[in-house]
């Protein structure tokens, strides 16, 4: 099986690598549209602002490959929110894979959330084996909005969607890889997809 | 609901650390690797490692250290000790680093904080704190609490928010080393002031302490070292007792 992250210089992409070879995978990391197109699962990684990281994917043309894939593709954190139609953040137009848009949290609460937190309602394949209210790690200051596509909610300050499924794509607003056993149960689930 | 943290510091010198630890089963103390991981499998929220040599020619070994620690630990953790260029905060978390602390360059140089939080995102960014309680005010020292400065407590902490700090690391220099607890009525003032999350240091003596920050101290995560490192607070035991307590953490 060949597992790829996309490597577009916006993301914690060694955290990623070593999570799956804890796991017994070499991930291979590519920003080449070809050979990511030819992988059998590909996870799209994200850290930072995103209006830059969108440059970044544009600028590669990453940006035109990514909705056309046909594998499972596993966006992360900010991974996941340019996957949606619009981020709040820098007014960035988004991928449009998830029909939801990122908004920040208000000042009510401490930002960016920063910890381990729950998630609920949990309503895919990638969550076998893990249970209602199980930790994830969480670091992040915008969230996607509740939408028909979640299939895990968390609360902070509101219910948002921590995670989302489109056909074959996902979006987790955690960081598996850095979320213990919990998160390795999911980066397995997304392995055997 | 979003959980307190408890968080282990190990000092790192020259790739090993520095205090001994005293933990049953684990044969060689001084690996931080090893360390890293017992913590990590014992329900540590996050790491801390604090660099004390410092010093441009053990870097590489830092570096070393912070990749094999990243290829085995699967919770995340921050990595601090003589950082003050982009640079080194690049090659920290190109090692795999979640998230790296600054503190005397920050201080030295506050634009550092601008250009860091700018370049790799807020979330990582940690500003650590030491603090000195002098007559009525609080008082931020350099180079591990060896320099005082003029530079008030609250005002650098407001300073560190707007320039982009993700979150605050503050050691009390009164209380760090006593095991009297933790300087909670600071920590809840720093919490009114700022609007990112606190991590609590110096004092950790007994679980009630832990409590009383989480309460009256308002802390998001409360570090500590030799309690942990000697075996005296047991993690999980810890964590269950802040439970019984009320106080939200990750069973």
């Amino acid at each position: 099986m060949k597992l790829t992250i996309i490597n577009y210089g916006a993301g914690n992409i060694k955290s990623i690598q070593f999570a799956f070879e804890r796991l017994g995978l070499h991930a291979v990391l590519s920003s080449d549209p070809e050979e990511i197109a030819t992988s059998d699962k590909v996870i799209f990684p994200g850290v930072g602002e995103a209006s830059s990281a969108m440059n970044k994917l544009k600028h590669s043309g990453l940006d035109q490959v990514l909705p056309t894939l046909k594998q499972p593709v596993l966006g992360i954190c900010l991974g996941m929110q340019l996957m949606c139609n619009h981020t709040e953040e820098n007014n960035t137009e988004g991928l449009g894979i998830f029909n939801t848009a990122v908004k920040r949290f208000s000042n009510a609460v401490k930002v960016p959330q920063m910890g381990w937190n729950t998630i609920n309602n949990l309503k895919s394949d990638l969550f076998k084996g893990i249970n209602e209210n199980e930790y994830m790690y969480l670091v992040h200051s915008y969230y996607a909005e509740q939408c028909k596509e979640s299939i895990a909610t968390t609360e902070y300050e509101l219910e948002y969607a921590s995670a989302l499924e489109h056909n074959n794509f996902y979006g987790v607003q955690f960081h598996p890889e850095k979320s213990g056993v919990t998160g390795e149960k999911l980066l397995k689930n997304f392995i055997a997809l | 609901m979003l959980t307190k943290r408890i968080v282990p510091c190990l000092d790192i010198k020259n790739g090993r650390t520095v205090k001994g630890v005293n933990f049953v089963d684990l044969r060689d103390a001084g690996d931080p690797v090893v360390l890293a991981k017992q913590y990590a499998d014992l329900g540590a929220d996050e790491l801390v490692f604090l660099d004390i040599s410092a010093t441009q020619e053990k870097r590489k070994t830092m570096h070393d250290m912070v990749l094999k620690v990243a290829a085995q630990v699967n919770i995340p953790f921050t990595v601090g000790g003589g950082i003050s260029t982009i640079e080194d905060v690049d090659d920290l978390l190109h090692c795999g680093a979640d998230k790296v602390s600054v503190n005397s360059s920050a201080v030295k140089r506050p634009e550092l904080i601008n250009e860091l939080s700018s370049k790799f995102g807020s979330q990582c960014i940690v500003v650590a704190i030491d603090a000195k309680k002098i007559e009525d005010d609080w008082y931020v020292h350099l180079a591990g609490g060896t320099i005082p400065t003029d530079i008030k407590l609250f005002d650098w902490a407001k300073e560190v928010e707007q320039r982009g700090a993700g979150e605050i690391l503050f050691t009390s220099m009164n209380h760090d080393g006593t095991k009297g607890g933790f300087a909670n009525e600071a920590l809840s003032k720093l919490t009114d002031l700022v609007n990112i999350p606190i991590i609590a240091s110096g004092g950790a003596g007994t679980v009630q302490h832990f409590v009383d920050t989480f309460t009256k101290g308002k802390a998001d995560a409360a570090l500590a070292a030799s309690v942990f490192h000697f075996g005296e607070i047991e993690i999980l035991q810890l964590k269950k007792e802040l439970k019984q307590h009320n106080i939200e953490v990750r069973l």
